[in-house]
């Protein structure tokens, strides 16, 4: 079984949401992306959301365009992330999403994407510049390899969509919580609840909310309605401040972030 | 056949998905996607409407100054000693370029749909000056992201913008250039498309877009067509445009599609070289890949990054291009050729001595490549050039390239 659905049985079981951080690989390099990743699961993670940085992301705001071009500053290549990735395959068997623009999957062509990246250790993809139209080629690609495409509900999603799009999405279903980018927000959008209630009557699959959760509180209000808690520009935000420190410090930084998140997310505040 | 002064389009692209062939399409993030389903259905319902089109006539004639000459520039001509040449006045349009054709028909249909604010990029600032027109003279709130890099190569047009009311935003992100421009108002109407109207400034982007401004920029060649019919009493021989995102290349050619006899040629930015970083000629060097929402020719690494790319000219340094260009490079509708920053140079200060007409930058890639061009056609022969905007704004550059300081 895919280790992504493997996690979210367990914590079904457990009665628990998923905390879900998101980081950049290679920011600001790749010793960095892989002592973070064991360190968030130690504190608690339960699946990482990777980003494969790109030149030109449109869904993304500026903290984690930032973090790209830190990384493709220093020449970091795709093939250098699925490197790392095997490499953290020896250590641990969290289960890793890659957030990637279509425009690196189509590239080198959806089936060859899909296949080094489960070669790599990849769980899944989401691509937030993929619309459910343009998704038949890398969703047959991904079905054959058990590879988990995991598709976007945003707030602007008509009814007919969101129906669409749930049948669609593999592993879980992403739910963009605010129109706009990812980014850091003071409050959480009030039609939450009732649109996440909406996507529950569509799906079994479990929704894990993003875009704008940024604090513990943040945290714990998403995960009494979600399935799942993502958090990226935030924990972005905090490597950024110790991008001149030493890794073992930045590292420590942002898993102390962590662990306030996931006690937030778990209701264990 | 008999020609007629209508032009006649058989194949209707793009198709229902906005495909141009397998070019083009809608590859943006989920929020945006209702919004494009609203624009596409509210732009086809205004194409149908005769209101519509009676009011945007109205304007480009009163307001823009429509139709442009097709000008018979016979001192090139004799001078090349080849094809008559005859040139598209686009650069006798209101803010002096083509780019307000698209940009007033954009901004009566975000009228129609109820969107007070008007966002848009620019490269060279000429769609910026045109989008600020537009939204000045109907009272709409407007914001134009640009890249710092080109604010300080046309800060002319920058002031422009601000006497107009528009507020320029820099862009400080990437190469600080169009393609950064692009993404920042691309992110701007993500959260804020509910009371705004983005304004494309080519035939670039997600579908509806490639279409729509394609449509809007067509009176370039049906112009052209009816104008040469009189002068002429036939079709031209060949169309020649400079291809930035490809709008007023476009324009001029689609209105000719089926007319197999008249042969098209894009003229891009051939920069200061063939390395990466040193050009700008996506249909000549580049490959297919996705940028800013559609599948097209794109300059990008192996990984699908986007390459750094390079010309003089702001409004040609640009690393896609339009994906109906894709298709008609693919099929062999229309050939593709560069034209280097020296160059341009050249054929700038020569249609200015020869014709009085000082050129766009971007406009004098494609009259560099037809005083190379004509000289091998026979008398007989009709070439077009489009002369898409004026060298007004370039002056300064010029200048500096030429070591003179003014
Ligand atoms: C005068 C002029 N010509 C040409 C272009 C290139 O754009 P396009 O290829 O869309 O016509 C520009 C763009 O800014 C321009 O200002």
């Amino acid at each position: 079984m895919n280790r992504i659905d493997q996690k979210f049985q367990e914590l079904r079981r457990r009665k628990e949401p998923a905390f879900i951080p998101f980081i950049t690989a290679g920011d600001p390099d790749l010793e960095t992306t892989r002592g973070l990743v064991l360190e968030l699961e130690r504190r608690g993670a339960d699946i990482i959301e990777l980003g494969i940085p790109f030149s030109d992301p449109i869904a993304d705001g500026p903290i984690i365009q930032a973090s790209y071009y830190r990384a493709l500053s220093k020449g970091l290549k795709v093939s250098q992330v699925f490197e790392c990735v095997r490499g953290l395959r020896k250590e641990t068997d969290i289960p890793i999403v890659a957030m990637v623009s279509y425009s690196l999957v189509f590239k080198g062509t959806p089936e060859n994407f899909v296949a080094r990246a489960k070669e790599a250790g990849l769980d899944g993809a989401t691509i937030p510049d993929l619309p459910i139209e343009e998704s038949d080629a890398v969703h047959l690609a991904a079905k054959e390899k058990d590879f988990k495409i995991v598709c976007f509900v945003a707030p602007t999603t008509t009814p007919e969509r969101m129906s669409r799009i749930a049948k669609g999405t593999q592993g879980f279903l992403y739910y963009i919580a605010v129109v706009g980018i990812t980014g850091v927000r003071e409050a959480l959008p009030p039609d939450m609840r009732e649109n996440i209630q909406k996507l529950k009557g569509m799906t079994d699959k479990p929704i894990a909310l993003g875009f704008g959760v940024s604090t513990p509180e943040q945290a714990r209000a998403v995960g009494q309605v979600a399935d799942g808690v993502i958090v990226g520009s935030a924990i972005v935000k905090e490597l950024e401040r110790y991008v001149d420190r030493p890794a073992t410090e930045r590292i420590a930084a942002v898993g102390e972030l962590a662990s306030r998140l996931v006690a937030g997310a778990k209701g264990r505040l | 056949m008999k020609v007629t002064a209508k032009p006649s389009t058989s194949q209707i692209l793009p198709d229902e998905r906005g495909r141009f062939g397998k070019f083009g399409g809608r590859y943006v993030p989920e929020t945006l996607m209702p919004a494009l389903d609203q624009l596409e259905h509210e732009y086809l319902k205004a194409k149908e409407d005769k209101d519509f089109k009676k009011e945007l006539n109205y304007y480009l004639r009163e307001y823009v100054g429509r139709p442009s000459p097709l000008y018979f520039a016979e001192r090139l001509t004799r001078e090349l000693g080849g094809a008559k040449i005859y040139l598209k006045r686009e650069d006798l349009n209101h803010t002096g370029a083509h780019k307000i054709n698209n940009t007033m028909g954009q901004v009566l249909l975000a009228r129609r749909m109820g969107k007070k604010r008007i966002i848009a990029e620019t490269g060279a600032g000429q769609h910026g000056v045109a989008t600020a027109t537009a939204a000045a003279m109907f009272g709409l709130e407007c914001e134009v992201y640009m890249g710092e890099e080109d604010m300080h190569r046309q800060s002319l047009n920058v002031f422009r913008m601000k006497l107009l009311g528009t507020k320029v935003i820099p862009v400080k992100t990437g190469s600080r250039t169009l393609k950064d421009a692009t993404n920042e108002a691309l992110r701007d109407w993500m959260a804020s498309v509910k009371y705004t109207h983005y304004i494309i400034g080519s035939v670039v982007g997600p579908h509806p877009y490639p279409m729509m401004v394609r449509d809007f920029q067509c009176i370039i060649g049906e112009e052209t067509r009816e104008q040469i019919l009189e002068k002429e009493g036939r079709l031209p021989d060949y169309l020649l445009a400079c291809v930035g995102g490809g709008s007023n290349s476009i324009g001029l050619f689609h209105p000719f599609i089926d007319d197999t006899t008249v042969k098209m040629i894009g003229v891009e930015a051939g920069g200061i070289g063939l390395g990466v970083g040193e050009h700008a000629a996506t249909l000549s060097y580049g490959k297919v890949g996705i940028l800013h929402g559609s599948l097209s020719y794109v300059l990008q690494d192996e990984d699908g990054q986007t390459s750094p790319v390079h010309s003089m000219s702001a409004g040609l340094d640009y690393p896609g291009v339009g994906p109906e260009h894709s298709y008609l490079k693919e099929t062999g509708r229309a050939q593709y050729v560069s034209v280097t920053d020296q160059e341009a140079l050249e054929a700038f200060q020569r249609c200015a001595r020869s014709e009085g007409i000082i050129p766009a930058l971007e406009a004098a890639h494609a009259l560099y490549y037809t005083t190379k061009f004509a000289p091998t056609l026979g008398k007989e022969k009709l070439v077009v050039v489009c002369l898409s905007g004026t060298g007004d704004k370039d002056a300064f550059q010029v200048a500096d390239k030429l070591g003179v300081k003014i």
